[in-house]
């Protein structure tokens, strides 16, 4: 579109290139809350602490609760599935590796988000897999008794939430720091 | 050929009124009743006036059903029940649009298979093939939708794991994956958000797909019909008019279609369904064995045969993209495998592996399917990636015939030839 005989730029140009630079940002700005409506809104943002009496849970015993609209699995873990979990720190097939003391807070008590960091489905904590932790069915991964990924395509351990002890027998989901967090202020 | 001359004149003063202002009649004549087509169209033709058929019964269907529907995690699986038991006719009207989708999907498979065989992607029919894969991507997208609607234990474990496809892209960013996730879920799991959202989009994406239909049929009637022997139309006398010749075809075979669907709808309506369906969505307890409606089961496959997870996704996302670079991966200049001795062989075997991964996809991925999943997924890719261009390049094709009306008359040559008796 020549809009002088010249070919130089002019103020024609120059007008077209603001006009569309103008209109751009203007449809971008008008795009951001139509695009924003769709993350989680304040109400659910909302529930996230979950609080749980850990009293009745006896050891080698998993219950889950819900935490975010998401299972949390919370297993008291015997000495047995304890020294797995040690034994487990210097395991070679650990896709993700992580060292047992920085997953927990007591040794005795785990605290995991029970999804399968492969695609989303919920761990059995009946069918335990080759290392006594969780097996998914979807699509076949094992967890050991630390929860972290042994076999099977999922890339990830199974997240630890942040959760708090307010009392021996009682947390809080979703306060507080995780494990890790808390260990590497400790070292630092 | 819209492109072409018109063959309409209107005859008396209203069409002649009309015919200035608003050309409608002209453009019906024009691109149905007189629509020149090729005379050899087989059986494989009708499935687009089949598919036309079947996005018709799930669009009114499924305005139906929404009249009655609650997209609410609460209140959904319940009016699913109402829908069946206490609608008046509920349980027909439901019992279609569900086996409508699988008729759907039947219906566009053998379609896109007939094109792969008759090489109808090739030039000038790209687009018209490009826009055909765009129409089953959205079809995908809101059959997938659709099934999380009834929300039962595979609607809602179907909806988690395929949501969780993007969460892979935190093996690329880390945090890019889940936030893509929770914004597609609107929350932290897959909830009342989720299906709220779904159903909006479902009833959306249909007319989006009926848009795409116009723009598909459009790009059909610039250079008209392929047809079985691959070969250009080179004058009338290789045509005959869309109607009555193919109304009267396509209507045919639409009518033993539906009879197909009706065995579905009256005698099996949950063959194709899964029985967990009817059990209302937990999220706390994922079904054993999760697995998608038949028509994604070699998606399925595919995304499972590999252990990684993003390699996973990406392979299953591949082999839907690769079916938009088809045009230009074919190097033959012959269009129809009826020609090409060696590419129908391949492309027999490509068949198969579909079927194979079908097969794959519905059993656990573990001992000889999993292998199997492997070797149809490496075949898959293969005959896209390499057979296609290769094979086109050292084939000898057969003789192509010279037109259609010759090939046409050497077929049932004895009627051209002798007189009747
Ligand atoms: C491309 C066309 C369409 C396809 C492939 C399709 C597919 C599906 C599928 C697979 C289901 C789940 C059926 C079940 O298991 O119960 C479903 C449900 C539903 N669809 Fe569609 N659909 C289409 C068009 C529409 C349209 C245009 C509407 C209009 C709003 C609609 C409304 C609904 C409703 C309300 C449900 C929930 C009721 C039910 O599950 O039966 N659908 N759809
Ligand atoms: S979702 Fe757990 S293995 Fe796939």
């Amino acid at each position: 579109m020549a809009h002088s005989p010249s070919e130089t730029v002019n103020r024609r140009d120059f007008i077209y290139i603001m006009s569309a630079t103008v209109s751009a940002a203007g449809a971008a700005v008008a795009a951001w809350p139509l695009i924003d409506q769709m993350n989680p809104s304040a109400a659910a943002q909302a529930l996230s602490s979950t609080e749980v009496d850990l009293s009745a849970i006896q050891p080698g015993q998993i219950v889950t609760v819900t935490w975010r609209k998401q299972p949390v699995f919370i297993r008291r873990r015997t000495e047995k599935e304890i020294a797995e979990a040690h034994e487990g720190d210097t395991a070679s097939d650990l896709k993700d590796p992580q060292p047992d003391a920085q997953r927990v807070f007591k040794p005795e008590w785990l605290v995991l988000v029970g999804i399968c960091t492969h695609l989303g489905c919920v761990p059995s904590s009946q069918v335990r897999g080759d290392y006594d932790g969780w097996f998914c069915p979807c699509h076949g991964s094992h967890y050991d008794t630390s929860g972290r990924i042994r076999k099977g395509p999922a890339p990830k351990n199974l997240a630890v939430p942040n959760y708090e002890f307010v009392s021996d027998t009682k947390i809080v989901i979703g306060e507080g720091k995780t494990p890790a967090e808390t260990s590497k202020e400790h070292t630092a | 050929m819209s492109g072409g001359h018109s063959t309409y004149t209107p005859t008396n003063g209203f069409t002649k009124w009309l015919d200035s202002r608003l050309p409608l009649i002209r453009v019906m004549n024009d691109n149905v009743t007189n629509f020149p087509t090729p005379k050899n169209l087989n059986y494989w033709y009708t499935f687009g006036a089949i598919l036309t058929f079947c996005l018709a019964v799930q669009l009114v269907t499924g305005i139906v059903l929404a009249m009655h529907y609650v997209a609410s995690a609460d209140k959904a699986f319940a009016s699913i029940e109402y829908i069946m038991r206490d609608v008046n006719y509920g349980w027909l009207i439901r019992y279609v649009h569900m086996n409508g989708a699988s008729m759907f999907f039947l219906a566009v498979y053998v379609h896109m298979f007939r094109g792969l065989y008759y090489g109808s992607y090739k030039a000038p029919r790209e687009i018209l093939w490009i826009l055909g894969v765009i129409i089953y991507f959205l079809m995908m997208a809101t059959a997938f939708l659709g099934y999380t609607l009834p929300w039962g234990q595979m609607s809602f474990w179907g909806a988690t794991v395929i949501t969780n496809f993007f969460s892979a892209f935190d093996q690329v960013i880390p945090g890019l994956g889940s936030g893509v996730l929770e914004w597609l879920r609107g929350d932290f799991a897959v909830d009342d958000a989720a299906v709220k959202r779904f159903f909006a989009l479902h009833y959306l994406l249909p007319f989006v797909i009926a848009g795409v239909v116009f723009l598909h049929i459009w790009a059909l009637h610039v250079p008209g019909n392929n047809n079985p022997t691959g070969i250009d139309v080179k004058g009338p006398q290789d045509t005959v008019p869309f109607h009555p010749y193919y109304t009267v075809k396509d209507g045919f075979a639409t009518a033993i279609f539906m009879m197909l669907f009706a065995v579905f709808v009256f005698y099996a309506p949950n063959y194709l369904g899964h029985p967990d369906n009817y059990v209302e969505a937990n999220p706390l307890v994922t079904p054993a064995h999760i697995v998608p409606e038949w028509y994604f089961l070699p998606f399925y496959a595919i995304l499972r045969a590999v252990p990684d997870k993003l390699t996973g996704v990406l392979l299953m996302f591949g082999a839907i993209g690769v079916l938009f670079f088809v045009p230009w991966l074919d190097w033959s200049k012959v269009r129809s495998a009826s020609y090409r001795p060696v590419f129908r062989q391949f492309f027999v075997l490509f068949v198969i592996a579909c079927l194979a991964l079908g097969w794959a996809g519905a059993q656990p991925a573990e001992g000889a399917a999993l292998l199997i999943a492997q070797v149809g997924t490496f075949y898959y890719f293969i005959f896209f990636i390499f057979i296609m261009p290769v094979v086109g390049l050292w084939e000898t094709p057969r003789k192509l015939p010279e037109s259609i009306a010759k090939a046409v008359l050497a077929k049932n040559g004895h009627a051209a030839v002798q007189p009747a008796q």
